[in-house]
């Protein structure tokens, strides 16, 4: 009987020993610096709040730790969209003023592979500018570096909470180099095929509420041609 | 007894190993898809959205009544003609199989109307509409982008409000049909 204890304290021992080594793994490399950081090209950056409540509209199944917003929403319950969130957002330049709108839909990815250290997420976005057109982003997200710096340590911390500065880009595809694939639809982007980047800042964050202080950003690399059609409708 | 739990530790190892390469950690559901082949070649799929129980928002300036109740839309000008929509999607069967996004906005003497549509189990779509109205009430678009399923396909889409017929008090309003046609990939046309 003793031996059997032993056995199965062993095999418990073990398991949370591999969960540690995974959280852990030195062989999950962080990505390091975003490909559009050395680009030549003209960037567009639009920042959002990724604190739920600070959004127009978030949904999702209403079981998870971010909560939708306003309170009344209608709720993605079924089946089909139960991983699957939504948000419809305000989107702003360097300067914060407004410079369109964004809808984000984001589901939970069946490529993940948590040894691997990918967490990964389908999302998509569609953004409107006015008085420069619309754009239409693909990408797969891993937030493995999110949950492993942020989200663990809110889990293991007494107050269920975290506070720091958390800083890092969640593309992680589908472009080569780990970007986003950014198709313009309308106006002076129409026809135009670029890359993004969407990354994160962090500030602080509850185990039960999710992000309470966070902000987005998408960086969208305009092609020559691009560069000179906003520049014109600027 | 210590050699026991030594192999205790590395049987729980390999067990949690195996446990999560073999046991998948996100298994989207999915609906059987409905698809129909076009005369011409190509694949027909039909979706629809109730309305108005399947609308999640309608973000617009000066609406008497915010939908969802709380819904504080920006006053800001830059916003003034813009009217974003989410929905969830239903297939033929009237199950949920997704949401999407519609966009209208005039912006001078350009009138824009942008679909996104997102079946979580199957990729997104993005579709520019035609503004002008096609005999039948129809609109057309084209699709511009697709991720994943869609990755590479090329088509179209066309939508419609069919109002409801039907006596039954909980019935719809009425529907937003969306037709795809997906008719080849974008290097073959």
């Amino acid at each position: 009987m003793k031996y059997l204890i032993a056995l199965v304290l062993g095999a418990v021992t073990g398991a949370a020993l591999f969960v540690v080594a995974l959280i852990y793994n030195p062989f999950v490399a962080d990505r390091g610096i975003s490909p559009l950081a050395v680009s030549q090209s003209e960037l567009v950056a639009l920042n959002f709040s990724a604190v739920p409540s600070d959004t127009l509209v978030f949904t999702n199944d209403g079981n998870s730790t971010k909560k939708p917003h306003p309170e009344k929403v209608l709720q993605l319950w079924e089946a089909p969209v139960r991983k699957t969130s939504a948000m419809a957002t305000v989107l702003r330049d360097a300067r914060s003023q407004t410079a369109g709108i964004g809808v984000k839909f984001s589901s939970l990815s069946e490529r993940t592979r948590l040894l691997q250290g990918d967490a990964l997420v389908d999302s998509v976005w569609y953004v409107y500018l006015p008085k420069q057109g619309s754009l239409f982003i693909q990408q797969s997200e891993n937030y493995w570096a999110f949950l492993r710096d942020v989200s663990w340590p809110a889990i293991r911390s007494g107050a269920n909470n975290w506070k720091g500065n958390w800083v890092g880009d969640v593309t992680d595809g589908p472009g080569v180099l780990g970007t986003a694939l950014v198709t313009g639809g309308t106006g002076v982007f129409q026809g135009l095929k670029m890359e993004g980047v969407e990354s994160l800042i962090a500030r602080a964050y509850s185990a039960d509420q999710g992000p309470i202080a966070a902000e987005g950003q998408l960086l969208i690399e305009l092609p020559e041609t691009g560069a000179e059609a906003t520049a014109a409708a600027d | 007894m210590f050699k026991t739990f030594i192999v205790g530790i590395v049987l729980g190892i390999a067990a949690a190993a195996a446990g999560l390469h073999l046991y998948p950690v996100v298994d989207q559901h999915r609906e059987a898809s409905i698809v129909s082949v076009a005369a011409n070649g190509g694949n027909v799929e039909a979706f629809h959205a109730n309305v108005p129980m399947d609308r999640i928002m309608i973000g617009a300036p000066g609406q008497s009544t915010a939908l969802p109740a709380g819904l504080e839309w920006p006053a800001d000008e830059m916003l003034q003609n813009v009217r974003v929509e989410l929905f969830k999607i239903r297939d033929a069967r009237d199950a949920v199989v997704g949401v999407a996004a519609r966009t209208s906005a005039s912006n001078g003497a350009t009138e824009i109307i942008d679909w996104m549509l997102h079946l979580p189990a199957r990729g997104s779509v993005y579709v520019n509409m035609r503004p002008e109205s096609l005999p039948g009430g129809y609109r057309q678009g084209e699709l511009r982008a697709g991720s994943r399923e869609f990755d590479q396909w090329s088509g179209r889409m066309t939508e419609r409000w069919v109002r409801n017929s039907s006596a039954d008090e909980e019935a719809p309003a009425g529907r937003i049909e969306l037709v795809t046609t997906f008719v080849g990939r974008q290097e073959a046309t």
